[in-house]
């Protein structure tokens, strides 16, 4: 596993005011569609790599434990959780963070079906909800409400207690069910 | 105006999505912790491992030189103390001579980096005199002379005593029909909000603080860190970004905020600091541990005879909300029904635990619990339907309950009936098989509390409004939008008085710089007192408008309504509407014989005039406009001590009709269907409404069934989201919502509140169906499966 990781030694020397005798590892993988290579500590998980050295905080962290799910992103697709993952085992993987799913563009149906439904309160949990729910829909031809759950029981909400979601979520896969 | 009225309105009413919710869910939304400052130092706070215990030494001079370390500071680099409550400032930013609970900030670090911080933290060195701890009601109730807190001067652990008796309680028991007294208990619970407490502080050249905080009170962390560091108030902003989630966990100003600032201070570096999952359970300030003793006396026909309750509270170790909680614990009792004859008693223990506060409910959840368990075992015992008793005897409306609580509007009998209706109840109590339940619970809540935390006379809210040429209006208030929806529901009222679409208006809110200062969201109080605020500096703006359109088209300015006619039934201790503070009365009309709407002002003559057009007429006179509104609750209440807890300007009612699921062989409870109607006045916003309404039953699900914070010798055994277990969608029920028709005179656009108190009923609602399904009555929370497993073999032995 991870054997492109190479310990970069040039990295060892003084630089600024980091350390000196820690080792770095090189990382390449694809976020949001764009190649990214960085040097690295090797024990930065990979919700740290996203918001810490990316930028990209639309990826909340809640507990950085693996309980609260806030910090899901898709890895190739499937919803991870960033916090539980080191960004070198992400190595030539393609993470898409909440960032990517839209790009500035229109909002994604589960995104739209969220903001009519009222599933929205604090906002917290919601970047994490929404890439649940592209996840379903990709997955699922007609979800129904038990699919629904599953598909969202990973990620806590404290404000809403899961109705305008599932509501929301219903209604998408609704109007999809009606395309097929 | 009522529901049938609110037709007529442009925003008032409708299923408006929350500001900002776009940007929440494209992740652009900044909550504290992900605001990026230059070059910030990154803060780790030690804590303490023991309960209690002396601080012998604390040697920080290794960390010091640890790597990137660039501060250490402990106790006594701020020794002022504070609290939310100026009668008990109790706790300071890090413990100064002694440690009072496992988890209190003892020293922190900042560091070029947190794995610095981190490295450093562990080169700190303390010795510990280990004390013996105080770690529960019973021993604080001891004699002892070594208190917690030494400055109370008291031989015992008790921070605070309520009492209050109306009527004649015994001659009311005396009276009854049926007399029921019970012992109850209530874990302590986390609020279980997903964003950590977070605090960044931004520093510039002029020692000026910039505190980005992420909390439900800016105005009293403003106050708090300008008298704990000793520095002026307009040396300070505070800011709160989004937010996360509060429940009232994030309205007292916080330990770490003040070593963020000092820290920022010292190093005159940017600071971050942001707690994790663990250290929020340790900060804590959740639901009092609770222990109960209560008394009803009932007769069908005379109604609840007395009550009288002996309510005894874990606070922890400092006092937070807690003397408010300690009167919140008896007075919430006071509704929805008519009580002549009450009395309680609330003691209010320190014990060496993390410090309790407020949280959604705040202290009217666990007696509202037991009263209404009780009430059900008395109609059970007199053979009466439940529901039939409560509709007799509700509160009126226009009255005045024994403690001289003011109620306004009351809609509970109609709102109960329909729950009987739609639920089907007189189907299914008592009819339903072995295994099924069906339970009715009714509560009662403030709409923001009547009286300052801080005693003054400035009015509670007060909101700004400005106009300019390009049409946008932008509404200025210090309430803090936590999630709940504050700045929408501010932008609605100026959407609504102005005519203009809610992209229009710009909510610039929670900043103590630029907002006019507001008391922050807490107690239910924003749509009331912010919302009124903003309605008043709206309806400012519109007679400026109205003014400017009248010199458009030639005619005479309109008569406006007489500000001096009385708001409401009570006439007494209203506020005169005084123009120049912006204050024109509470919900006061303003019809004009103009109809804003559309961005087209149209005359009573019905010309129509472009909304552009005349603000830049009105703007020839004054330059930008400018409008300012605020609210100041009228003056009410008795005169005995402690009238001034749970005296509101409006009351909210709701009433559950829940049906339960109960396996008699595994002692599971499932909730399956919850009938809930909330009388919270005109619903400005149905959909925010019902969110609130969801949001509080998955709170009193977690309570009822699952949630508790679990202590070990003073330790949280519990901190983390896997072992403190929150409701899942799997647990969440199918709920139905009914609003009966209601207007509050009194509230913006007829509105009271909706956030906290329908949370305080649904829990016995749940019992009490409990009880209809396997006839078994469970006294303490959680109800787990092994409380309800252990009673039904109880009860099968008794019958044996």
């Amino acid at each position: 596993m991870n054997k492109n990781i190479q310990l970069d030694k040039a990295r060892k020397q003084k630089n600024g005011g980091l350390a000196d005798k820690e080792d770095f590892a090189k990382v390449r993988l694809e976020i949001n569609g764009r190649p990214i290579i960085r040097a690295i500590f090797p024990a930065t998980s990979l919700l740290e790599f996203i918001r810490e050295e990316l930028g990209l905080t639309g990826t909340k962290k809640g507990c950085d434990l693996g309980d609260c799910g806030l910090c899901t992103v898709l890895l190739d697709g499937k919803p991870v959780l960033s916090c539980l993952m080191l960004a070198l085992d992400a190595e030539d993987h393609q993470i898409t963070t909440i960032e990517g799913l839209t790009n500035g563009g229109e909002l994604h149906p589960i995104q739209e079906a969220m903001l009519k439904h009222g599933a929205v309160q604090c906002g917290y949990c919601s970047p994490a909800m929404v890439l649940n729910g592209v996840h379903l829909l990709d997955t699922h031809k007609n979800p129904d409400q038990m699919a629904i759950k599953e598909a969202i029981s990973g990620t806590l909400c404290r404000c809403t207690g899961y109705t305008k979601i599932e509501k929301a979520f219903l209604a998408v896969t609704h109007q999809k069910g009606a395309k097929v | 105006m009522s529901l049938q009225d609110s037709k007529r309105y442009q925003t008032i009413g409708k299923p408006i999505p929350m500001l900002g919710a776009r940007d929440k869910l494209t992740g652009t939304a900044r909550f504290t912790d992900d605001i990026r400052l230059s070059r910030p130092l990154f803060v780790k706070i030690l804590r303490s491992p023991y309960p209690s215990a002396h601080l012998k030494s604390i040697d920080i001079s290794k960390a010091k030189k640890s790597k990137g370390v660039k501060a250490v500071i402990t106790g006594k680099d701020i020794p002022n103390s504070f609290g939310v409550l100026p009668i008990s400032k109790d706790e300071c930013a890090m413990a100064t001579g002694k440690v009072r609970y496992v988890g209190e900030p003892i020293a922190a670090v900042a560091a070029e980096s947190l794995r610095d911080a981190v490295a450093a933290l562990r080169l700190i060195k303390v010795k510990y005199e280990v004390l013996k701890p105080v770690l529960n009601i019973a021993q604080g109730l001891k004699k002892t002379k070594n208190p917690i807190h030494p400055e109370l001067k008291r031989e015992d652990n008790i921070h605070k005593s309520a009492h209050q008796s109306f009527g004649d309680p015994d001659k009311g028991f005396d009276g009854a029909k049926v007399v029921i007294e019970r012992d109850f208990s209530f874990l302590s619970l986390s609020h279980g909000f997903t964003e950590p407490h977070s605090v960044q502080v931004e520093i510039k050249d002029d020692d000026e603080l910039t505190v980005y905080s992420a909390t439900q009170v800016p105005h009293y962390v403003h106050l708090a860190l300008s008298e704990v560091l000793e520095i002026p108030l307009h040396k300070i902003r505070v800011i709160k970004p989004y937010l996360g989630g509060g429940f009232g966990g994030k309205s007292d100003p916080f330990p770490h905020e003040m070593i963020a600032a000092r820290l920022a201070l010292m190093t005159r570096r940017n600071i971050r600091l942001t707690l994790e999952r663990e250290e929020v359970f340790f900060t804590h300030h959740g639901r009092h541990e609770t222990q109960v003793k209560m008394k009803l006396g009932l007769d069908p026909g005379k109604g609840i005879t007395a009550l009288d309750g002996k309510m005894l509270i874990d606070g922890g170790a400092y006092g937070s909300f807690g003397i408010v909680t300690s009167y919140y614990n008896g007075v919430l009792l006071q509704g929805p029904y008519k009580i002549a004859n009450f009395r309680f008693d609330c003691d209010r223990i320190y014990t060496n635990k993390p410090v309790c506060g407020a949280m959604r409910g705040h202290g009217g959840v666990n007696p509202r619990f037991a009263s209404e368990s009780l009430l059900d075992m008395a109609c059970h015992e007199l053979k009466i339907d439940p529901c039939e008793f409560r509709l007799e005897h509700f509160l009126e409306k226009n009255s005045l309950t024994a403690n001289q609580f003011r109620i306004t509007s009351v809609s509970i009998k109609k709102g109960l009936e329909k729950a009987m209706t739609k639920s089907g109840w007189k189907k299914k109590h008592r009819q339903l098989p072995y295994g099924k339940g069906i339970g009715v619970a009714c509560g009662f809540f403030i709409s923001g509390s009547a009286l300052p935390i801080h005693w003054n006379k400035i009015p509670q809210s007060t909101a700004r409004l400005t106009l300019d040429e390009s049409g946008l209006a932008v509404i200025y208030s210090g309430a803090s939008d936590i999630g709940q929806g504050s700045d929408t529901v501010l932008a609605q009222m100026v959407a609504e008085v102005l005519g203009l679409p809610m992209g229009m208006i710009k909510v610039v809110s929670a900043d103590t710089a630029l907002c006019p200062t507001d008391m922050g969201s807490y107690s239910s109080r924003v749509t009331f007192m912010a919302g009124n605020a903003a309605r008043n500096a709206s309806i400012q703006m519109r007679r400026t408008l109205v003014k400017a359109a009248c010199q458009l088209l030639k005619i005479d300015e309109p008569p406006y309504p007489d500000p001096g006619k009385p708001m409401s039934f009570f006439r007494q201790g209203q506020r005169k509407p005084d123009f120049k503070k912006g204050f024109l009365g509470a919900n006061p009309d303003y019809e004009d014989g103009f109809s804003f709407s559309e961005k087209k002002i149209i005359s009573p003559a019905n010309e129509e005039l472009d909304y552009l057009e005349v603000v830049k007429k009105a703007m020839e006179e004054n330059g930008t406009l400018q409008a300012k509104g605020c609210y100041l609750s009228p003056k009410m209440g008795g005169t005995h001590k402690g009238a001034g807890a749970g005296l509101s300007p409006s009351y909210s009612f709701t009433a559950f009709i829940t049906e339960v699921d109960v396996n008699p062989l595994t002692g599971k409870v499932k909730v399956e269907k919850v009938t809930c109607a909330h009388d919270c006045g005109v619903p400005l916003n149905p959909l925010a409404v019902e969110g609130q309404l969801e949001g509080s039953i998955h709170m009193g699900l977690g309570q009822v069934l699952m949630e508790g914070l679990r202590y070990e010798h003073g330790v949280q055994q519990n901190a983390s989201f896997l072992e403190y277990k929150i409701p899942s969608p799997f647990e969440q029920p199918e709920i139905e919502i009914i609003l009966p028709d209601s207007d509050e005179q009194e509230g913006p656009f007829g509105a009271k509140e909706v956030g906290e108190g329908a949370l305080a009923p649904f829990n016995p609602s749940v019992a009490n169906a409990i009880f209809d399904a396997v006839a078994v009555r469970l006294f303490d929370l959680p109800i787990t499966p092994d409380k309800v497993l252990d009673a039904i073999h109880k009860n099968n032995q008794k019958k044996d």
